[in-house]
């Protein structure tokens, strides 16, 4: 049997011809998706806005009445609530904010959810409580900032950690990718108003690991071969470089996306938010190391003469650790 | 780079084997198979949104704490300056702005009330947990210390946190988890609560029990219905839903008695009407002061006050000595059932409201396993599909590289006693898509030096060497985001750290040093001349 081959030999595509109309392409997106964020908003779970969110199941009923859960729960004075479907059709999520006036107020979530539930208990007797989520106006702030410290610090340390192992054109590199990828990703889950909670947040500091994996192959690649191929131009090196590692990427970002996708299909429900953002996601980071992160050091003025030294030095220890100095 | 000594290949075998036969409790447990008792048996625990349960997040009011102080310096003060020889005389107390300010009637008795104070400032600790100044020559001003606001908020916390303990294994309830956390919080898990509504209402009652005189001074109703407090006294509203309830009562702030020293409390009925109730036994010393309160005071109303709530009112007709009372007011059974709960596991110190709390059902959490496992199933099998049919021979490798990977991802949480939660789940799909890569870096890598004309040997040394650079570093980078995870990520998000970090040992461990293992072992024994892969 013959071994599959998805990248065949001597691939050579001519990436970096690309890199203007790719970077104005990337930019827009950026701006893009900050604009959504912004004017769409983030449809924030109750994580992070405070409230309460209770999953039911309506036993032995074909799908849960969601109009009339609407104008019941919608009566109650505490807003529009959010009613999704949730898995099978006759499960819910309904989701109640926190009224602003009550956000500072420690146990208002708890008392608007225990009404909540109580009105949904009242009227449905075949009502089978799944789970239910209440998080405090205080708490959720503190959710709020302790996500975007976690966030940040997640890529000033990878950035930082770059730049230490390669030089700071890389760690800018790195930055830059980044940047892009939690700023499409963003997005996109205001485009979808996908719910934004904890887990997606865990799944935003996966990916950031995540979608450095693909851009660390080429800098490694890119750092070797500037040694190798001394006289080569840049944008040649580059195109080199991403070519030579262009079916590693491949195979990973599809080994990656082959074991998400059936998570994503039949995996529990209340998983389904957080593994789509990182599907998306990783398609997002595939896209900036090759993009994004490589051509972006023609422009941060690396040559094949900039690191001859540095190189040299980290070379050395190198050889000398295998032997052969 | 492929030669390996016996004892090296003795070790990594060892090291995958018991973290593999660690694995073995958690997934037996799950078949009717019983792995037995007495031997080492680590488990994994399940996470409240798999094994459904409760978590609830519990939060004091740090000034309540400080109010309370005042208050019980503010009775001290006022019991020395009384016990004093000669008595000394005061004109007015006043509590605003959170210090305690007493002037004299006589400034010459300045020192003696320095000395009746100063007793009263020194707690237990090292720290000086109050600050006197004298005024204007007759005023006396005490002001608590951060430092004794501190111990005094941390002492209450931990009473608060015994007390929530007690309350819970009152319930009956089964394995619960009870941690304070930062300064003025306290975390509770409970695992296979449905409903936590009892357990919820049960932490939310402070259950402060108090005895206080109703004021008898003649114009006190007059002043009560135009809702002004008679001097001495406050204003304590009736229960809601009790006997008094609607009604408005002026009781004497100070010289009554608190519930804080009882021994038992048992619901019970009253023996005359019937009615649900609350018997109460006090320790020696609540009984002294009890009876003291009782005998002085016969024939007068008092108030029996729960959480600044008029319960009852009963006029005493004779001293209670024995150290033994019932509470009633219009309880429904099941109030006092949990009133005596409450009351009998103590008082919390300050109020503690729910915050945060998150419930899963467990048949929510078993269908996350069941659907969670199913899909991850899939996602292995298409993971090795695609490693076999890519890779040949060196697929068959990262295969079973990835099988012991997630064994021992499985094994090494047992072993340190983490909790598998659903992000976790997550986490183990994302570690199956990803440990792979690794494999991949030196296959890839392999073909190029093979492409290149590198004989075999050559090849796959250069493969594994020229790959590793690439495989630590992506790592690294993995590792400061699961890092972050972990310390940011409250329990669910934790989970997902946890899988993702170990992931990434076991995941070098098996995709670069076994795999590495068995090539080196193939190419010695079949010395190959050419590559399929």
């Amino acid at each position: 049997m013959k071994l599959l081959k998805l990248v065949p030999d001597d691939t050579n595509i001519k990436f970096l011809k690309l890199r203007v109309p790719f970077y104005v392409i990337s930019a827009i997106l950026m701006v893009a998706s900050w604009v959504m964020v912004f004017t769409m908003g983030l449809n924030y779970g109750v994580d992070f806005s405070g409230g309460q969110e209770v999953r039911v199941t309506f036993v032995g009923q074909e799908e849960a009445p969601v109009e009339e859960l609407r104008e019941q729960i919608g009566g109650m004075g505490l807003g529009e609530p959010v009613i999704q479907r949730f898995g099978d059709a006759n499960s819910v999520s309904i989701r109640v904010g926190l009224p602003e006036e009550v956000e500072d107020t420690p146990g208002a979530a708890t008392e608007i959810g225990n009404r909540v539930i109580a009105s949904i208990q009242a009227n449905h007797d075949n009502v089978r409580r799944d789970a239910n989520e209440t998080v405090s106006g205080k708490v959720a702030g503190e959710f709020r900032s302790t996500a975007l410290y976690a966030l940040m610090l997640a890529i000033a340390g990878i950035s930082l950690y770059i730049w230490v192992r390669f030089e700071w054109q890389f760690g800018v590199g790195a930055l830059f990718a980044l940047a892009h990828d939690v700023s499409l990703t963003m997005g996109m889950l205001a485009l979808f108003q996908m719910e934004f909670n904890l887990q997606i947040v865990a799944a935003l500091l996966a990916l950031i690991g995540y979608s450095l994996n693909d851009t660390i192959v080429v800098y490694d690649r890119i750092r070797e071969n500037l040694k190798k191929y001394r006289k080569m131009d840049m944008p040649a090196l580059l195109d080199l470089s991403v070519n030579e590692t262009l079916s590693r990427t491949v195979m990973t970002s599809l080994s990656l996306l082959i074991a998400l996708v059936p998570l994503l299909l039949f995996g529990p429900a209340s998983l389904f938010g957080m593994t789509a953002c990182i599907t998306l996601g990783i398609f997002v980071g595939t896209y900036s190391s090759v993009y994004m992160a490589a051509p972006i050091l023609i422009w941060l003025g690396v040559t094949t003469n900039s690191f001859v030294q540095v190189e040299t030095a980290v070379e050395l220890q190198e050889k000398k650790a295998r032997g052969e100095a | 780079m492929l030669d390996f000594p016996r004892w090296k290949k003795v070790s990594l075998w060892l090291i995958a084997a018991i973290a593999m036969l660690a694995s073995l409790p958690s997934l037996l447990s799950f078949t009717t198979v019983h792995w037995p008792d007495n031997l080492y048996k680590p488990m994994v625990n399940l996470g409240l949104d798999l094994a459904g349960g409760s978590h609830i997040l519990l939060e004091a009011d740090q000034t309540q704490v400080a109010a309370q102080r005042l208050e019980n310096m503010e009775e001290g003060v006022r019991q020395a300056f009384g016990n004093a020889e000669p008595e000394i005389g005061y004109t007015e107390v006043s509590t605003a702005s959170g210090r305690l300010s007493i002037t004299l009637e006589n400034p010459a008795q300045v020192d003696a009330a320095r000395e009746a104070v100063l007793p009263l400032m020194n707690g237990a600790g090292l720290v000086s947990e109050w600050r006197l100044q004298v005024l204007d020559t007759n005023r006396l001003v005490l002001t608590p210390t951060q430092s004794g606001l501190e111990t005094a908020i941390a002492s209450a916390m931990d009473s608060a946190t015994d007390v929530v303990r007690r309350r819970i294994d009152a319930l009956g309830t089964r394995e619960p988890t009870i941690i304070r956390q930062g300064e003025n919080r306290i975390v509770v898990q409970v695992p296979g609560l449905q409903d936590p509504q009892a357990l919820k209402d049960l932490l939310g009652q402070t259950a402060q029990l108090e005895f206080k005189l109703v004021d008898d001074s003649p114009d006190a109703a007059a002043l009560v219905q135009q809702g002004i407090a008679p001097g001495g006294s406050q204003l304590v509203p009736g229960a809601v839903g009790g006997d008094y309830a609607g009604t408005v009562l002026a009781v004497r702030r100070l010289g009554g008695v608190r519930g804080d020293s009882l021994t038992s409390a048992e619901a019970t009925r009253d023996p005359q009407t019937n009615e649900a109730a609350v018997s109460i036994t006090f320790d020696s010393q609540g009984a002294e002061r009890f009876a003291r309160l009782t005998r002085e005071n016969v024939g007068k109303q008092f108030a029996i006050i729960l959480d600044d709530e008029v319960i009852s009112a009963p006029v005493i007709r004779e001293p209670i000595l024995g150290g033994t009372s019932q509470i009633s007011g219009g309880f429904t059974v099941q109030q006092s059932t949990q009133l005596a709960i409450a009351l009998g596991s103590g008082a919390l110190p300050v109020e503690l409201t729910v915050v945060e709390e998150r419930t899963v059902g467990p048949d929510l959490g078993a269908e996350s396993i069941r659907t969670g496992v199913i899909a991850m199933t899939i996602g292995t099998l298409l993971v090795i599909g695609l490693m076999i049919i890519t890779y040949g021979r060196f697929g068959v490798y990262a295969t079973l590289a990835l099988v012991i990977n997630v064994l021992m991802i499985l094994g090494i949480m047992a072993m340190i006693g983490s909790t598998l939660t659903l992000p976790g789940i997550a986490g183990f799909v994302l570690t199956i898509g990803a440990a792979v890569d690794a494999n991949v870096l030196i296959y890839e890598r392999i073909r190029e030096e093979r492409k290149r004309g590198r004989r075999v040997v050559a090849a796959v040394e250069a493969g594994y060497r020229e790959a590793s650079r690439a495989i630590y570093d992506a790592n690294m980078t993995n590792f400061i985001a699961g890092v972050l995870l972990f310390m940011f990520g409250s329990g669910p998000v934790k989970g997902f750290a946890v899988v993702l970090i170990i992931g990434l040992f076991t995941s070098v461990f098996t995709g670069v040093t076994l795999t590495r293992l068995w090539v080196a072992e193939w190419l010695r024994k079949s010395r190959p001349t050419d590559l399929r892969i």
